[in-house]
């Protein structure tokens, strides 16, 4: 009985279904799972090793041996989609992670303490935001060292700004709320009613912006490589792809560029439909 | 003719256990001050609103609203406007919610009257200062000029009087006018209210939850529950002796002022919540909180409004009640 | 009980002050607050808005620190500022609050029963069958059953979730209650069921109440003494029933001809209240 007093009860199929949204969102919600299953499973799917160029068969057109054709050095683009994949998420979502975790952290304790921390930490955060995500990024492989470590870094501090500002917002916003008042009058710490108390209220809202920001850090990275600054061959990745294809579009072949460009914005299209409509609706829903 | 007359208004909304409104039967004359008295969800502001032709969207409407004999229900924009911007005014219960909050007093008050009026400012600033003093602000020519949030609530309410004027209407619409106000500023916004219609012999429908402002300043009085409406008497009728239990309930719920020493008595509450619109029930909608009710009788649709003496109820128990609860009896028509 | 406890005095109140500074003006919320409460008994703190009660409310819970006076429960002063988890709980034990708003005042995320249940684990109930049997009881004593304590908030009506506040703030066992307008939300049916509850909750418990409220009638009928705020200055402290037969100060008279009635006055009314002073004529700031 306590167990199930003490507990929420939940369906998630159930609760997934009752967030509702329209054809639009279903669609784009699907394609996201499917491009996360794919990065998943990426060395079982790929059809052929992506780092293997065959000189001879450069710039193939579509055909059964390559379903999508190979780029300039032979390399099997189809192949390279998949496998690339895995960079080409698993980047964002470490910015996202990272920059999350950190902005939460950072817009609650300014909306907590309030007063002159809260002054200071947003001019801090004013700061940070007047440097383009990309700029930060370049400059940072510029000290550290092309790769991937040095973008990730410096976006995670370029985008964290993005959630402080919304959660320290949301956070005085709730933090108004009689029940926030009533936990501490209880005796309950601050730091137990913010973090296990506030945050879950305001979370959903959070993740929804969050969504959002992993499709700009993709576009981020994927531009990265694009210029060379970023995952280097012959790891393939998206934006590596499409740098390492340009020759081919000035040949009138642009194939091998376009199937990852196209990849690229489908996903960070499908990002900010879901993450706008949840935050939208999550919106809504509180007032 | 009556100045509004609701004939078996009925509105109902998709997605509802229970129309919104059922029925509604409910009358104002000219120079007559008449309340609506009813709990959250009763559909008072629905009714309310529907007298400008303000209809919750998506909303089946049934039956009809006349104001000063044009109809409302199906109207066309122009009709509505005539009603609107002649006729009929409203007031709210919150008056910052309906002021622009970075414009001044005075471009709120005028604006109708540049606009659809065609006034020159001139003519237009002197009949707001007009206004603001018969509402009673001590300094309109310094109040054209200020901005809402340099007025507190009850002065602010005054100005919504005072735009709610400047058509000259016959009929003032109060949705909880002075709910959101202090006690003593409300006796003050009654106060300009009750002058303001005796001097200019408006009709005037209050919408009230507070029974006891209702008979403090109307002369009749209309009780709802759940979209119906359950009685209306005079009001020193419906106070003395009321028919219909869910009125007794709440004239029982309310904690008398004045009593003897000692430990005040008990209150009897009418037991349960209100009914929301997702709720529904087959007979009497209030049955399920009622003392007196019974089975077999009260599981069937009550009657519409019956006359019992001055008041009309729709109560299947009406005339068994009357006999032992009331003194002031006189047998229905 | 014995007669020594019905006379013990549960909270002491002495010299509250409290001031705002915006820029330069100084605005005082509450100046000079003193009043004491024994065990059950119901103190009623009377005034319109800007009469500082509830800042005096928000003093008492420890959201708000006062510039200058002394809050004691049980004879302790209860600190300005409380550091560690013992002092904490303690102060939690000495006053506990109802608020105004029942739609914002539980957490939306969680059910009634889970939200009683941390307070009762917070405050030193380790057994969970233990805090289940304590939880069930505390929600049948405020007229709430099993239905009620599986739903979460937003499932339960205006009456329901005041009553859950009710019970949460009981749980915690606190000497005394402050009750903020807490039932000048609900409708009228509803709010007489609550009056009651709250009048069985005295006489049940021996708990002080400090029923903070602008309508006259409702601190009657819960109260034995009332004290009227009147621009953060007492106007008037006496036995409720006398106060309202007789009311000494002209603004408690203002007070109580202007609740409506049938033979109600409001032209009157409204001509007192400018005697009384351009601020209140203008309905304060």
């Amino acid at each position: 009985m306590s167990a199930q007093m003490a507990g929420v009860t939940r369906k998630p199929i159930a609760k997934l279904r009752s967030m509702g949204g329209g054809w639009l969102e279903k669609v784009c919600l699907g394609l996201l799972v499917l491009f996360v299953l794919v990065a998943l499973f990426a060395p079982w799917l790929s059809p052929q090793d992506p780092t293997y160029g065959e000189l001879g068969t450069g710039l193939v057109g579509p055909g059964a041996d390559h379903w999508l054709g190979t780029d300039q050095g032979g390399h099997d683009t189809f192949s390279a989609l998949i496998e690339g994949s895995r960079t080409s998420l698993a980047g964002p979502l470490l910015v996202v992670l990272v920059s999350t975790v950190a902005g939460i952290a950072i817009g609650l304790f300014a909306a907590w303490r309030g007063g002159w921390v809260d002054t200071v930490l947003g001019r801090l955060l004013d700061v940070v935001f007047a440097f383009p995500a990309l700029l930060v990024a370049i400059l940072a492989v510029a000290v550290f060292g092309k790769g991937m470590t040095a973008p990730v870094i410096a976006m995670s501090v370029a985008y964290m700004p993005y959630t402080a500002r919304l959660v320290r917002g949301l956070a005085m916003q709730e933090q108004a709320r009689p029940y926030i008042a009533a936990y501490r009058v209880q005796g309950h710490s601050a730091l137990y009613v913010a973090v296990r108390r506030l945050l879950p209220n305001i979370g959903p809202t959070v993740l929804a912006q969050s969504s959002v920001n992993f499709g700009y850090a993709l576009l981020d990275l994927a531009a990265l490589s694009f210029l060379g600054l970023g995952v280097q061959a012959p790891t393939p990745d998206w934006g590596a792809m499409i740098n390492q294809s340009q020759a081919a579009v000035l040949r009138g072949q642009p194939l091998s560029a376009v199937v990852p460009a196209v990849a690229v914005v489908v996903v960070v299209v499908a990002f900010n439909i879901v993450g706008e409509n949840v935050g939208d609706r999550l919106a809504g829903r509180k007032t | 003719m009556a100045l509004l007359e609701y004939e078996n208004l009925s509105i109902a909304l998709p997605g509802t256990a229970r129309p919104v409104l059922d029925g509604i039967d409910l009358t104002v004359s000219a120079g007559e001050v008449v309340a609506l008295v009813g709990e959250s969800g009763s559909g008072k502001s629905v009714t309310a609103r529907s007298a400008l032709g303000l209809f919750p969207t998506g909303a089946h409407v049934d039956g009809h609203v006349r104001v000063d004999g044009t109809e409302v229900v199906g109207a066309g924009p122009a009709a509505l406007r005539a009603i609107r911007t002649g006729t009929a005014s409203m007031i709210f219960q919150d008056p910052r919610a309906g002021i622009n909050p970075v414009r001044r007093i005075g471009d709120f008050l005028t604006e109708a009257l540049r606009v659809s009026n065609g006034w020159s400012k001139g003519r237009a600033d002197d009949r707001a200062v007009e206004l603001l003093g018969a509402v009673g602000l001590p300094d309109p020519e310094r109040h054209l000029r200020q901005y809402p949030y340099e007025l507190s609530g009850g002065m602010l309410q005054r100005v919504m009087i005072a735009a709610a004027l400047t058509a000259g209407p016959r009929l003032l619409l109060c949705d909880e006018p002075t709910t959101a106000l202090d006690v003593s500023t409300q006796a003050e916004i009654m106060a300009i209210l009750g002058r303001l219609q005796r001097e200019r012999d408006l009709g005037m429908l209050l919408i009230t939850h507070d029974i006891e402002l209702a008979a403090a300043v109307c002369d009749r009085i209309y009780v709802m529950y759940a979209g119906r409406i359950v009685e209306t008497a005079p009001t020193a009728q419906l106070f003395g002796a009321p028919r219909h239990p869910y009125t007794a309930g709440l004239l029982g719920s309310s904690p008398p002022l004045r009593a003897p020493a000692g430990p005040p008595a008990r209150l009897t509450p009418i037991p349960g919540s209100p009914m929301g619109l997702l709720d529904s029930a087959p007979g009497c909608s209030f049955a399920a909180r009622c003392r007196s009710a019974r089975p077999g009788v009260c599981d069937r649709t009550p009657p519409p409004l019956e006359g019992h003496g001055t008041a009309l109820v729709a109560c299947h128990l009406a005339e068994s009640l009357t006999a032992t609860d009331n003194t002031a009896t006189g047998e229905g028509t | 009980m014995t007669v020594d406890d019905h006379a013990r005095t549960l909270l002491q109140v002495c010299g509250l002050r409290k001031a705002y500074r915006t820029g330069k003006t100084e605005v005082v919320a509450v100046d000079d607050l003193s009043f004491s409460l024994r065990a059950g008994g119901a103190l009623g703190i009377v005034g319109e808005s800007g009469s500082g009660k509830t800042t005096t409310a928000r003093m008492l819970i420890g959201l708000e620190r006062p510039d200058a006076g002394q809050i004691l429960v049980q004879g302790e002063p209860l600190a300005p500022t409380v550091r560690g988890r013992a002092a904490r709980l303690a102060r939690a034990k000495a006053v506990q609050i109802v608020f105004q708003d029942p739609y914002l005042s539980l957490d939306g995320r969680i059910t009634v029963g889970a939200t009683i249940d941390g307070a009762l684990r917070l405050h030193g109930l380790a057994d969970p069958a233990a805090r289940t049997a304590r939880t069930r009881e505390l929600l049948a004593q405020v007229g709430l059953g099993e239905r009620e304590a599986a739903a979460l908030p937003r499932k339960l009506s205006g009456g329901q979730r005041q009553r859950a506040a009710i019970a949460r703030a009981l749980a915690v066992e606190p000497a005394v209650l402050v009750l903020d307008e807490a039932v000048s939300a609900l409708d009228v049916s509803v709010q007489a069921q609550v009056l009651n509850l709250l009048s069985d909750i005295r006489r049940d418990t021996g708990i002080g109440l400090v029923f903070v409220s602008h309508d006259l009638a409702v601190v009657r009928y819960v109260c034995d003494e009332a004290l009227v705020l009147y621009r953060g200055r007492t106007m008037e402290h006496r036995p409720v029933a006398e106060l309202l037969s007789d009311p000494g100060h002209p603004y408690t008279q203002l007070l109580l001809a202007s609740v409506p009635r049938p033979d109600w006055d409001p032209d009157s009314i409204s001509r007192r209240r400018r005697e009384l002073g351009p601020a209140a004529a203008g309905g304060g700031a």
